[in-house]
Formats: structure tokens, sequence, C-alpha cells
């Protein structure tokens, strides 16, 4: 009961002290806007730690936080096959596969109006639907490596980045359009030096969109039969065992995958479209 | 409706391929069933068959293709069959079956309609409970700055992790602790709905400008009332637009939801089909799933355009 009580003493402390750095005369400092999620974090985490402890929570419904970092650690070879097999293998080919056709037939939509019409409110219906669906089907056609999980996130990002990357094709005024005319430049020169760089900021939508999406493919997809290694078939196997402090870990994997992945493309976001109001310093 | 040919034309080339599509997925089946019926098929040893790639095999054997279209366990079944499929296991299944609507009164648990019902009463269920709660932490994150610092940030992260990742654990979590049935499938949707909604009605709260406040404040309004008169109206089209993610995100959840505990719902479906390698019965719970979205997401719209309507906001 004390660790309890521990717990309660933790929250409101840190909540306080979460009161005073958001509403005190460091407001506005920088450093603020990155301790105050710190903190609220840290203190979940602690009261996480002590609750399980305290109330002797059975570690097969809720491991502590300690014993999800002990199995991360101990596990860190087994987890980093995970990774490779799961994020870098099926997750990342077919993530640049996806995008890249889109990105190809975007293009291609973008230059026919009759396709534009026809084929964009079929991937705007197709973009809504649970594709994830198709993994049972895909696994039985391409087995169960990572060839299968790669054709599953093809067919996930492939629509939204359709979707987004026309929509930024379309994003010129005609005031941009005339003045290439009057330069006398034709439909490529157009493309390449004013539709496809006003089309970035669209672009980078879709492709941050799609990063969630791919992981969430490359898992689900291994549900389905994967080989005996991989993130999603670790969750559903510790799921099996009860061993859920390695769940957790596997879930720690994906979590730092996702965000990192998102990261990334973020970063490249800002390098790519420096120019954007979106992304200029204040 | 000057898209409406474009749009069948597209619809139809996608139906030619898929049928084209099915010569050479199904072409090593096809052939061996032609030659158990007697039929001379070109390079005769099975084992150089097996090596050999699709497209060879196709027009090698371009006689004996009829059965590509009409085989039982497909790898790719025809468009027709899938038809076929959904037909028997809706219409039929309830009319004629043992266990259908006709005679027992409820739907049968074998056709469709049974299954495509569960998941939608847990996407229901779970995109409510994840909506409400977004909304009630909305409005909390609006009214409270350490509260805004806190956890927004963790909203914003949270949206870049796979969460379906947590489906299985989730369902087995709530199992050992005694619940079950459609709660924990629509715990997974609720969580999938909640942060899309969560950000989406910050953004709405926040929206009414400085002039509509200071007008509030002018009224000597309470921040009861300007939650009530001014920011809660506003939010309204930043609502609608992130329920139309969400609940597309809260049946994803519950088609995952289902493959872990196996009690029906489509997502079980899926899994048994192909479990026993049941293709058609695949695709046609992948086309319930597919009307099933394309159905919750034009009633969203749908709500949505009441509302503006009672709001005054379109015409």
């Amino acid at each position: 009961m004390t660790l309890v009580l521990a717990a309660v003493v933790v929250w409101a402390l840190g909540w306080s002290l979460n009161r005073w750095l958001a509403n005190g005369p460091v407001r506005k400092a920088r450093w603020v806007r990155l301790a105050v999620p710190a903190i609220f974090g840290i203190t979940l985490l602690v009261m996480w730690e002590l609750i399980v402890r305290g109330l002797d929570v059975p570690r097969v419904i809720l491991p502590p936080p300690s014993a999800i970092g002990v199995a991360f650690v101990e596990n860190l070879p087994i987890l980093w096959a995970d990774f490779r097999q799961t994020i870098l293998k099926g997750g990342l080919s077919g993530y640049a596969i996806g995008c890249g056709a889109a990105f190809l037939a975007a293009i291609l939509v973008d230059r026919y109006d009759f396709l534009r019409r026809g084929l964009l409110p079929v991937g705007n219906f197709m973009a809504a639907l649970p594709i994830v669906g198709t993994a049972p089907i895909l696994v039985m056609w391409y087995g169960f490596g990572w060839e299968s999980k790669a054709a599953v996130v093809v067919l996930m990002v492939f629509f939204p980045m359709l979707v987004n990357t026309v929509a930024g094709l379309q994003d010129t005024s005609a005031m941009q359009r005339d003045l290439m005319r009057t330069y006398g430049a034709s439909y490529w020169n157009t493309l390449i030096k004013l539709r496809l760089p006003a089309a970035m900021p669209f672009v980078f939508n879709g492709l941050k969109i799609s990063t969630t999406l791919a992981l969430i493919g490359a898992i689900v997809a291994e549900f389905f039969g994967s080989p005996t290694v991989g993130l999603g078939f670790r969750i559903s196997t510790s799921v099996g065992q009860l061993a859920l402090d390695m769940v957790w870990a596997s879930i720690v994997v994906a979590a730092l995958s996702g965000s990192l992945f998102y990261g990334v493309v973020a970063l490249l976001e800002r390098e790519a479209t420096f120019w954007h109001p979106s992304q200029r310093r204040r | 409706m000057r898209s409406l040919g474009p749009i069948l034309v597209v619809v139809l080339h996608i139906l030619a391929i898929w049928y084209v599509a099915c010569v050479p997925m199904n072409v090593r089946e096809v052939l061996t069933a032609a030659e158990r019926a007697g039929a001379e098929i070109v390079p005769p040893e099975a084992s150089v068959r097996r090596d050999m790639g699709a497209i060879p095999l196709v027009l090698a054997n371009t006689d004996h293709l009829g059965g590509s279209w009409s085989q039982d366990r497909a790898k790719l079944p025809a468009p027709h069959q899938v038809a076929q499929e959904i037909w028997a296991s809706t219409f039929v299944e309830e009319v004629e079956g043992r266990r259908g609507l006709i005679r027992s009164g409820t739907f049968s648990n074998r056709g469709l309609i049974h299954h495509t019902g569960i998941t939608l009463w847990a996407t229901v269920l779970g995109f409510a409970m994840g909506t409400g709660m977004g909304i009630l932490l909305a409005i909390g994150i609006v009214h409270s700055r350490t509260m805004d610092m806190s956890v927004m940030p963790w909203a914003i992260v949270s949206q870049t992790i796979p969460i379906v990742a947590l489906a299985p654990m989730i369902i087995v979590v709530l199992y050992s602790v005694g619940v079950q049935g459609m709660l924990p499938k629509a715990v997974i949707s609720a969580y999938l709905s909640f942060f899309p909604v969560v950000v989406g009605m910050v953004k709405g709260l926040r929206s009414p400008d400085q002039s509509q406040l200071d007008l509030m404040h002018t009224y000597n309004a309470s921040s009861r009332d300007v939650l009530i008169k001014l920011r809660l109206p506003a939010s309204v089209p930043y609502l609608f637009a992130s329920l139309k993610i969400g609940i597309a995100a809260s049946l994803v959840g519950a088609i995952v939801g289902e493959l872990p505990v196996q009690k029906g719902g489509l997502g079980a479906r899926m899994l048994a089909g192909s479990y026993y390698g049941q293709t058609t019965q695949i695709w046609a719970a992948l086309f319930a799933a597919a009307l099933l979205a394309a159905f919750l997401v034009r009633a969203v719209g749908w709500i949505e355009r009441r509302t503006q309507r009672a709001m005054g906001l379109s015409a």
C-alpha cells in the first residue's frame, strides 16, 4: 500500500512541477517545451512501476517498466534480428517500392485528365479501405518470407501517396503556370521546375502518413504467417507464451522505429521544403 | 456526374486485368487438373513444370487454360467467383441454409451478414468510446496549459507508432482479467480512433480568433459559456474531418482485434479462410470489409451534412 501512496505522491509532485514550469516565470523558455512532456512521461513510468509493485499485479497481466527494460536489454540480439526482418526488409523495401510507384502513377494521372477523373475517385475510395485485409491473400501468394510483407506495405502506402501527390501537382496558381508559358517552357520543364517543387509539401505529407502505415502493414502481415523471426511473429508468439515483458519489449522496438522513421522523413522534409511557410524558423 | 464515365472505364479495366491475371496465377493447378483429366501438357514432367515460370507455362499450353476461372481453391479467384461466394454466403445462406434467417429467425453464423454485423458493432462501439474520450481530453488540453504541454507532444508522437501491434496483447490481457466478447475489440478500435480525434479537436477548439474570444470576454462570458457557445460550434468542421479518419481506423482496429480471438467477425473469417485455403472466402470477407468501410465513411459524411445544415453552415 505504501508503494501506491508513493505513486500518488509522485504524481502530485510531477504535476505541480509541470504546472509551475508551464505557468510560472520560465514558461517561455525553450527547454521547458521539452522538459514538461519528459517529466510527464517519467512520472507515468514511475507510477506504473510503483502501482504494479504495490498491488502485486501478476506479470502476465502487466509487467513493470523495469522488467520490460531488462527484457529489452537481455534480448537485444533477438530484437535486432526482428527489427531487421520486419522494419528493414519488409517495411522499408515495401515503402520505397510503394511510394515510388505511387509517385510515378501520380505524374501519369496528372498528365491525363481522363485518368484523373477516373482513377482518382477509385484511389480515394481505396485509401479509406481496410487494406490490411489483403494480408492473408498476399501471404498466400508470396510465401512467409519478407516479400509478402513488402507486398502488403506496397498496397497500403500506394493510395494515400497517390492521392497526396496528385493533389500536390495541382497546387500551382494560374499565374505561375502562365509565367512558365510566357517563358515558352515545355510540359517537362514546367513539371520539373515549377510543379514538382510546388508539390513537395504534399508529397512529404503522403510520405509521413505512409511511414506509420508501412509499419502497421509489415507487423500485421506477420500475424498471418511468418518465418520464426520478425516483430509481428515475436508479439504473437510471446503473447501465446504469456511472456508479456517480451511483448512490451517488441512494442518498444516498434514504437522507437516508428518515431525514428517519421523523424527521418520529417527531417528530409525540412531540408527539401525549407521555403514553405510551415517550415520557416520563426 | 462528368466523371462517371472515366470511373466506369477504370473499374472495367481493373476487372479485365483481374481476369487476365487469373491465368498465370492459377496455371499450375489448372494444368495439373487437366493432366489428371487426360490432356497432354507440354513439359510432361511435373518436376520440370515446377521450375518453370508461370508465363512460359501459359504460352506452352494455350489449349488447356479453360479451367483458370473455375478453380475451386484458386490462388486468385475470378471476380464472378467472388461475387458468387458473396451471394451464396449472404442471400442463399439466409434463405435456404439450415441456420439461416428463414429457418432459425437469426442470421446464420456461417453467413457473411452475421460476421459483418459483429465487426460493425465492435467498430461503432469502439469509435464512440474513442471519440468521446478524445473530445474530453481535447477540452482539457485547451483549458489547461499544463495538460497541453504535458500531453500534446505524446499525442503527436503516438501517431507515429504502429499501435495495431498492441492488439493481440490487449485482447489477451483483457481476457485474463475476465473481459471478453465485444469489449476488447472495441478497446482497440477506440485506441485507434482516439488520437486523430484529439489532434483534430484541439485544432478546432482553438480555431476561434482573438476578436471572437474578446467579444465573449466583453459579454463577461464564463469559460464554460465560451466553450459551449463559441469553441464547440467552431470545432465542428475539424471534428468531422478527424471523425472520417477515425472511423476508418476503428474498422482496421476491429478487424485486427478479431484475429487472435476467433469468435466471429470479418477478421476471424479472413484468418479462417487463410488457414483452410478458402481463397474465395477471404476475398468475400475483404469485399464485405470494403463495403462496410464505404458505408461507415458515408454515414459520417451524412451526419456531417445534417449537422451543418442544422447549424446553418451550408445551403
